[in-house]
């Protein structure tokens, strides 16, 4: 009985999650609806609210964050997955990359500020771009290297779950190490690797502190991958302890936004992964 | 003939070594991080540091000990409020492997999981400050305590999944209430698999940042009540680091070389606990 009730509570839990910040954005919601999606300007001093800044870049910061982090992320997969299974050196980067998922987002941020956004900024005085040293760039360098461990580990799992005698079977036909995972293994964990991609998307979208330290802080549309932005993520850190009224409204329906998206993409990837996971064991029995 | 397969072999080695410095050039931040983090920590950290509340800026010395007694604080807090309900949760996951509720739980704690830090900060603001009109250490235990729990239930799930039914049966064959063969037999023989996932859901929170932002808030003097607000590592290090004085900013490095061994530490321990008292029938 106690079990089912912290079982239900769970889910009580979840939609009294949803239902306050719907409650809370109302007001918001009232009065901006869907124009709150294009609108360019985000003034608390005239009360107009439009979203569109952040979302842009929420959706600049993470596609970039995921474009960089890709290679490395299957560089490590198939490294663990294919070619060092065990061994010293497997033990060695699969322990590394797990320290890596393990530091707070906060000192990710530090390190970010005292040591990327330095070296950001005479990249640009280099290519002749204004030198800022934060916005967008230097978020994504972050933000990519927070979501190396969450792809690399699900890749891995997708990859040792790839049938051995599809493996060998190629390998008889005189295949070499690059045939066999360029032409079998990468087709047959693609769904898997993919899932894992998205879920690290989800991470990226709702990261706060690090991107809150590198991105600039600035409420108008981005004008390039070098310019100060705000995401959605950290427009609430920053102004969601000061606001008020429709203020913290509108920020609260950012935040319904948010959760709505990362749960979407999340419940995606889940999907798919549990997917795989059970066709492969199906096929060893 | 031979020239083709002599371009397919170098492929194959241009393709491994691509690989290795791939994986290799990756660990380089990590060596970065850890390296600077020791560098300028270690030089801040002493017995003052570590036992003596922050000062004005302007007289020098001071430490972060009011932060140091917050994390604590804020872990034990969210460690009361989720590990009863968690373990009970995933002990109902595992007794119940089919059905709807069980079903649902499994996508609440999967949306749950993945739901931003920053979110969940709003909602205890919501749920708790606003109600109260103060920040408090007991909204920021709230806040964390619902990050922890997807992670506990997960783990107990998991654990409880692989012990044998013939040990459930065997005890209710004895005529052992079923409340009983829970707490007497499940539990005790699946307690190595949630310990270690109560100790990965703390280290998880105890650098979380985003949701005390608006909830526990920070508090530049010493506090053990938990209605008024209460200072935290990951908090001190944020407004250390956002700060202009490079005096703070040696400090910020300093409560993050703490961090980072705090969780290190927590995440060594989970796994030295999983690996020693490994489930084994």
């Amino acid at each position: 009985m106690a079990l089912t009730a912290s079982g239900g509570f769970i889910v009580v839990l979840l939609f009294a999650v949803f239902a306050t910040l719907l409650a809370a954005a109302v007001a918001s919601i009232k009065e901006f609806g869907l124009f709150f999606f294009i609108g360019k300007t985000w003034d608390s001093s005239t009360e107009t609210f439009g979203a569109l800044p952040f979302l842009v870049g929420t959706l600049c910061t993470s596609f970039l964050a995921l474009l960089i982090s890709i290679p490395f992320s299957i560089a490590i997969s198939i490294f663990l997955g294919e070619y060092f299974k065990e061994g010293a050196v497997s033990t060695f980067l699969r322990s590394a990359v797990e320290v890596l998922a393990g530091i707070p987002s906060v000192i990710y941020g530090l390190w970010g500020l005292f040591l990327l956004m330095p070296a950001v900024r005479l990249l640009e005085t280099q290519i002749g771009a204004p030198p800022h040293g934060v916005g967008i760039f230097t978020s994504s360098l972050i933000l990519a290297i927070m979501i190396i461990p969450f792809s690399a580990s699900i890749g891995r799992e997708v990859i040792t779950l790839v049938p051995g005698d599809l493996k060998e079977a190629a390998y008889s036909l005189g295949a070499t190490r690059f045939e066999v995972i360029k032409n079998i293994i990468i087709p047959y964990a693609r769904s898997g690797i993919i899932a894992g991609i998205l879920l690290a998307l989800g991470r990226a979208i709702g990261e706060t502190m690090a991107v809150t330290m590198l991105i600039g802080n600035s409420n108008f549309l981005p004008t390039g991958i070098f310019s100060p932005a705000n995401t959605m993520a950290s427009v609430i850190a920053n102004e969601f302890a000061e606001a008020t009224g429709i203020t913290a409204s509108s920020l609260i329906y950012i935040a319904l936004v948010l959760f709505f998206v990362t749960t979407v993409v999340n419940i995606i990837g889940t999907y798919v992964i549990q997917k795989v996971s059970i066709e492969s064991s199906k096929e060893v029995t | 003939m031979k020239d083709h397969a002599g371009a397919r072999l170098i492929k194959d080695m241009i393709f491994k070594c691509a690989v290795c410095l791939f994986a290799f050039i990756s660990l380089l931040p990590l060596y970065l991080i850890l390296y600077y983090i020791t560098k300028n920590g270690i030089m801040v950290i002493n017995w003052d540091f570590l036992f003596s509340l922050p000062r004005p800026i302007g007289e020098s010395g001071g430490g972060v000990f009011n932060a140091i007694i917050g994390t604590v604080m804020l872990i034990i807090l969210s460690c009361i409020m989720s590990i009863p309900c968690g373990i009970a949760a995933g002990i109902y996951l595992s007794e119940n492997k089919k059905g709807k509720l069980s079903n649902t739980i499994r996508l609440c704690v999967i949306v749950l999981q993945g739901t931003p830090s920053i979110v969940i900060g709003i909602i205890a603001y919501l749920w708790v400050v606003a109600p109260l009109k103060t920040f408090s250490a007991l909204s920021g235990g709230i806040a964390l305590s619902i990050m922890m729990l997807p992670v506990i239930i997960k783990t107990t799930e998991e654990t409880l999944k692989l012990i044998p039914y013939h040990l459930k049966e065997a005890s209710l064959a004895l005529g052992v209430p079923y409340h009983r063969t829970i707490l007497k037999v499940i539990l005790p023989s699946g307690i190595s698999g949630i310990l270690t996932g109560i100790l990965l859901s703390v280290a998880r929170i105890t650098g979380e940042t985003a949701p005390l932002l608006f909830t526990a808030f920070g508090n530049q003097f010493m506090n053990m009540n938990i209605l008024k607000p209460i200072d935290s590592l990951p908090y001190r290090i944020f407004y250390y680091a956002m700060s202009p004085y490079p005096e703070w900013h040696s400090f910020a490095w300093g409560a993050s070389f703490i961090l980072v061994v705090l969780t290190l530490a927590l995440n060594l321990f989970a796994r030295g606990i999983s690996v020693k008292w490994k489930i084994q029938f």
